[in-house]
């Protein structure tokens, strides 16, 4: 602790605590608590079942309820702990009529107790409820709207990196007139939502016969302004004199393009698709309104139909919420760095 | 090798968009387990005729309130669609009668509820109801004896119910003494067992009267003193539907307001944790109604297979198969053959699901006339949906019940006018 | 060794791209050739506007349209011309201070909670970025750990974001657990007005703070040492520091931050519709959603309104943008005199 604080207020220029480290301290203990504390808390309610979801208060771990299986009943009987005028101690319960609840001694099944149901507990153990995730994919069709949101995830990053970094070559590379007028146009359209054009949308991806299928859902999203920009600002810091230079080697535009200018944009280009793989992977409203076949539904739109109305089963909605988590958790651990790097290299500054 | 990955899915993917000859699509929603028996009848009817295919896709049925409508827009949407909105999308819907073996036998048996389902003036035969709701009363009745609070008799009405329910509340330390769903439909039977009327003489929608000022005063003053459950209606906006059914199941309200499509959810869900019994509705100044609905099984115009899916829907209302869907899901079954005959089956080992079923069917005899029109009124929809939207603007404080009363009105009258 | 595997698979990746990028070169010569380097600008450009033309522009123009036209159906052609019918019912009101009168009192809430989110949010947002980019940018042990703790939440996806504070903040949620703990009385925070509002801007400055302090970061990180050393050897106060120095230096980023996070702020939706519904009421509803929910998904459905509400939206959006590219404009001039 005395060393990092030694490290940290090395640049204040002497021992003891500055004020500004402990505002350091502070912001980022808060952060950690703050930013990864409601995911680690929606990974452990994702363990536990109907029931206990429904507790108050919550409590930290999953618990399962204890059984025995007791001589004479054929399934295994729930444990409860009784605290009344008898003493203390752990009965199976048989069947609950109104108030009362007819239990038995595991020991001495024979005999049957009547306990009121105020002055018993359920006896609990720590346990993970596994069928919240195994379920989905079993009863439903999990797997399949997982195939599909890696179809949409995947061939919507190739045409976008593809697309935009063709028109933000022409952006930046060459001189036209107009050029100013489609760049402003750009990025004009980053202020129009998804939900403003959300009608004649629709029309037009229905008149193309595209409703249903993933290639509707894929086709409206990859011409990202926000891309185009990114990889313009970048390309803008390519010298022209390696473009002259190939050119006057012969070279063809398009292998100015994939030869030189492309492989220079990488770093940009890594950051772009890191974008895009969230952004589709995590698309919600869009693929909401076109698909309405099961065989066609991403992820997160066969993840809401958990969260409809009528039958919200939480365990479920949470334990496959926790699975749509996990590849952008992946992306997020093992490319970190790129997206600071990129964000940082792409002339923002 | 994600290459692959991505040409057979995309391959698979190009297949899937394409509609197959003998394919019939069924847009299907669950109130409880519903989904399982129909996938269970579908395999054997697709095992019986190998021409035809039927693909059943499972949705929220918010997919359906919301989305089904624009996809008919487009021309688009299923072969066949589980619907309660069947009146608004009447337009929509296929006439089967030239497909139909027997069109009297669908006569005589839907003869009935055939109105709910098609335009005004019209004879066709689009459909049948899966199954016939009414909106009513649950008790919880565990929380009740635990109370020691007796639950109200026949005849009781809705402020005997509510304060007994806020005693149990009170005693038992439970968030709230009842809930209603956050839906127009629901409280429009209570609406009208206080003498609302919505239908005027002409067939348009008349103002909200006395009746419904009446009964929108006692929730909102429900709300506001903690009686009514709060959550349900006034933690969404607009006309979007919720229901307090998982309170009820939780424990959280010894008293709820729903229908008779939830005793199959309860039973599932509360299995036996506590005893419950259905109540029927609670009374008001002049009667004690419920309204009468259901979701209809009904074909849709644009289907390219209409033969294909008149097979279909003819074995799904055969009277067999009503009896068995009617069994397993713990519904009332609409044909009037089944119902008159009786003697179902109720497939289930819970004791509380046949008085429940029971109080309902005799709570049908209930419906007063201003109920009864409902269904088949095309305006319905329209009515719930200001009334869901503006009273619970009032129960979140934002304006006067009399102001909400005439935007409900005006909202009312600017659909009527939108639709000319 | 990561470097080694990095290479390895942008090899992999590449080679089938390789060779049909290696295919498609003669095609693209002759047509250099036959139409010179505007012909090869067009054909850069046209994929992407094509389906920006397509899938962005056109619906826009259509909206227009839309927004002119009244009735229940879906395509353009079944629907009935009315002129700006739709823009007067948006806008009448009888009386203009009270918004229960208006016509459409539910887009003036809409308009309202959205007005006073944006100021709200986006000056919050700033400033809880801008400390975190100051206190990332020290000389901190694991720094990339720390920020990714910050830049986690960017990643999840708006309806996660909705569920898992939804969950928290439920009745019986963690965060009255923890108050019951501590012997607080529990506050049902998604349906108390004020406290939905403030969970709606507390939930999504949650989701999106780690993006915008990294961008600022990015520009902290820019400026040059020997400022900071220098100000150091004269024994300038910090606060001084920070305002002389880093402040203008950093003001850039700090305008494409706030331009970024007020277009977002402006159109809000998924996490809020996900969290509240729009709920207690309509304390929540912002322009989005109500666009959303009579386009769309209303009982009471009318695209043509929906329509003119969107263009009302994105005029107040673009206005606010030109404005702030202006006054950004204007500062880079004063600071290229300097």
């Amino acid at each position: 602790m005395t060393r990092a604080g030694a490290l940290l207020t090395r640049r204040r220029g002497g021992a003891g605590w500055h004020w500004t480290d402990v505002v350091t301290f502070l912001w980022l203990g808060a952060g950690v608590i703050i930013m990864f504390g409601p995911a680690l808390w929606l990974v452990l309610s994702s363990f536990k079942s109907p029931a206990q979801l429904s507790e108050f208060p919550p409590t930290l771990l999953p618990y399962e309820a204890r059984t025995a299986a007791v001589e004479g009943y054929d399934k295994p009987l729930p444990l409860f702990v009784v605290t009344d005028e008898a003493g203390t101690r752990t009965l199976a319960e048989v069947r609950r009529v109104g108030t009362v609840a007819q239990m038995v001694d595991p020991a001495n099944p024979a005999e049957v107790q009547r306990i009121n149901i105020a002055s018993r507990t359920p006896d609990r153990a720590i346990g993970f409820a596994w069928g919240n995730y195994v379920d989905p994919f079993l009863r439903f069709d999990f797997l399949k709207y997982t195939m599909n949101s890696v179809f949409v995830t995947a061939v919507a990053t190739l045409i976008t990196l593809l697309t935009n970094s063709m028109a933000a070559f022409a952006l930046s590379k060459y001189e036209f007139r107009g050029r100013n007028a489609v760049i402003l146009l750009i990025i004009a359209t980053l202020m129009i939502p998804l939900s403003v054009i959300l009608v004649p949308l629709y029309s037009i991806v229905s008149a193309a016969g595209l409703m249903n299928t993933l290639w509707g859902v894929i086709l409206p999203t990859v011409a990202t302004p926000t891309g185009v920009f990114l990889l313009r600002q970048y390309m803008l810091t390519i010298p022209d004199e390696l473009l002259e230079a190939a050119r006057m080697d012969h070279a063809s535009e398009w292998q100015i393009y994939w030869r030189i200018v492309l492989p220079l944009t990488a770093p940009a280009l890594a950051v772009l698709a890191i974008f895009s793989v969230v952004w589709r992977w995590n698309d919600f409203l869009w693929p909401l309104i076109v698909l309405s076949r099961q065989e066609v539904y991403t992820l997160q739109v066969g993840l809401n139909a958990y969260a409809g109305e009528l039958n919200v089963q939480w365990h479920y909605l949470l334990a496959t919420t926790v699975i749509t988590m996990i590849p952008v958790v992946l992306v997020f651990i093992f490319l970190q760095r790129f997206i600071t790097a990129g964000i940082a290299g792409s002339g923002l500054k | 090798m994600k290459r692959t990955l991505t040409a057979t899915t995309l391959g698979l993917s190009l297949l899937a968009s394409t509609a197959m000859a003998g394919d019939v699509r069924m847009m299907w929603y669950s109130d409880g387990v519903e989904g399982e028996v129909m996938k269970d009848l579908m395999a054997r009817f697709n095992a019986a005729n190998p021409g035809i295919n039927v693909i059943l896709d499972e949705v929220a049925y918010k997919v359906v309130q919301e989305q089904l409508q624009i996809q008919l827009e487009a021309g688009e949407g299923p072969d066949i669609a589980r619907v309660t909105n069947i009146k608004t999308l009447a337009p929509h819907w296929l006439d089967l009668t030239p497909y139909l073996a027997d069109p009297a036998y669908w006569t005589a048996n839907f003869g009935t509820h055939a109105d709910w389902m098609r335009e005004d003036g019209s004879t066709a035969i689009t459909g049948f109801m899966t199954q016939l709701t009414l909106t009513g009363g649950f008790a919880n009745k565990t929380l009740f004896e635990q109370a020691g609070v007796a639950l109200p008799g026949a005849g009781a009405t809705w402020d005997d119910w509510v304060n007994a329910a806020a005693e149990v509340a009170a005693s038992q330390g439970t968030a709230a003494a009842f809930a209603i769903d956050r839906s127009g439909h629901r409280t429009s039977g209570p609406n009208v067992s206080y003498g609302a009327n919505y239908i005027a003489a002409d067939g348009l929608p008349a103002p909200a009267d006395a009746g419904v000022k009446a009964f929108s005063e006692k929730l909102v003053g429900w709300v506001a003193d903690g009686k009514m459950l709060k959550d349900t209606w006034v933690a969404a906006s607009g006309s979007t539907y919720r229901a307090a059914a998982d309170d009820f199941i939780n424990a959280t309200i010894p008293f709820y307001y729903s229908g008779s499509w939830q005793i199959a959810n309860f039973s599932t869900k509360i299995g036996d944790g506590f005893d419950w019994v259905a109540t029927g509705s609670p009374c008001g100044t002049n009667g004690c109604s419920g309204l009468a609905g259901g979701a209809a099984l009904v074909a849709v115009k644009y289907t390219k297979n209409p033969e294909e899916v008149a097979k279909v829907m003819e074995f799904l209302a055969s009277e067999a198969v009503v009896k068995e869907f009617s069994e397993r899901t713990l519904f009332l079954p609409a044909h009037a053959g089944v119902g008159a005959k009786g003697g179902l089956n109720w497939q289930t080992d819970d004791k509380n699901v046949g008085p429940a079923l029971d109080k309902f069917v005799q709570a049908a005899g209930e419906i007063e006339p201003n109920a009864a029109a409902l269904p088949s009124w095309k305006w319905a929809s329209a009515y719930y949906g200001a009334l869901a939207n503006r009273i619970s603007q009032v129960m979140a404080g934002e304006m006067t019940l009399d102001a909400a009363l005439a935007k409900i009105d005006s909202d009312i009258a600017e659909q009527v006018a939108a639709a000319k | 060794m990561a470097v080694g595997i990095k290479h390895l698979a942008g090899a992999v990746a590449t080679a089938p791209l390789t060779w049909l990028a290696r295919l498609i070169d003669p095609v693209l010569r002759l047509w250099q050739r036959l139409a010179g380097r505007t012909g090869m600008i067009a054909f850069f450009l046209t994929p992407n506007m094509a389906i920006f033309g397509v899938f962005v522009l056109f619906p826009l123009v259509i909206n227009v349209a839309y927004s002119m036209t009244t009735g229940g159906a879906l395509f353009l052609s079944d629907r009935r011309f009315v002129g700006a019918a739709q823009y007067q019912r948006l806008l009448s009101c009888a009386d203009y201070s009270a918004i229960s009168t208006c016509q459409e009192d539910q887009f003036w809430t809409a308009a309202r909670n959205t007005a006073l989110f944006v100021v709200l949010q986006v000056s919050l947002l700033i400033t809880v970025a801008t400390i975190t980019a100051l206190i990332l940018n020290r000389d901190l042990k694991a720094r990339s750990f720390w920020r990714a703790v910050f830049f986690f939440p960017v990643l999840l996806s708006p309806v996660v974001v909705g569920l898992i504070w939804r969950w928290i903040l439920d009745r019986n949620g963690l965060l009255n657990a923890g108050l019951d703990a501590v012997g607080l009385a529990p506050v049902n925070w998604l349906i108390e007005r004020g406290w939905a509002f403030a969970a709606a801007i507390g939930v999504t400055i949650w989701a999106h703070l780690g993006f915008y302090a990294l961008i600022l970061l990015a520009g902290l990180q820019a400026i040059p040492r020997d400022l900071y050393e220098a100000a150091e050897m004269d024994g300038t106060p910090h606060a001084r520091v920070f305002w002389r120095i880093t402040l203008p230096l950093l003001m850039p980023n700090l305008l494409v931050v706030i331009v970024l996070s007020l277009i977002r702020a402006v159109q809000v939706f998924d996490e809020v519709f996900v969290l509240t519904g729009g709920g207690p009421g309509t304390a929540t509803l912002f322009l989005t959603q109500y666009i959303y929910e009579v386009g769309f998904a209303s009982l009471l459905k009318n695209p043509g309104l929906a329509a003119a509400a969107s263009i009302l939206m994105g005029g107040v959006l673009i206005a606010l943008t030109l404005v702030q590219l202006g006054l950004g404009r204007r500062n880079e001039k004063r600071g290229k005199l300097k």
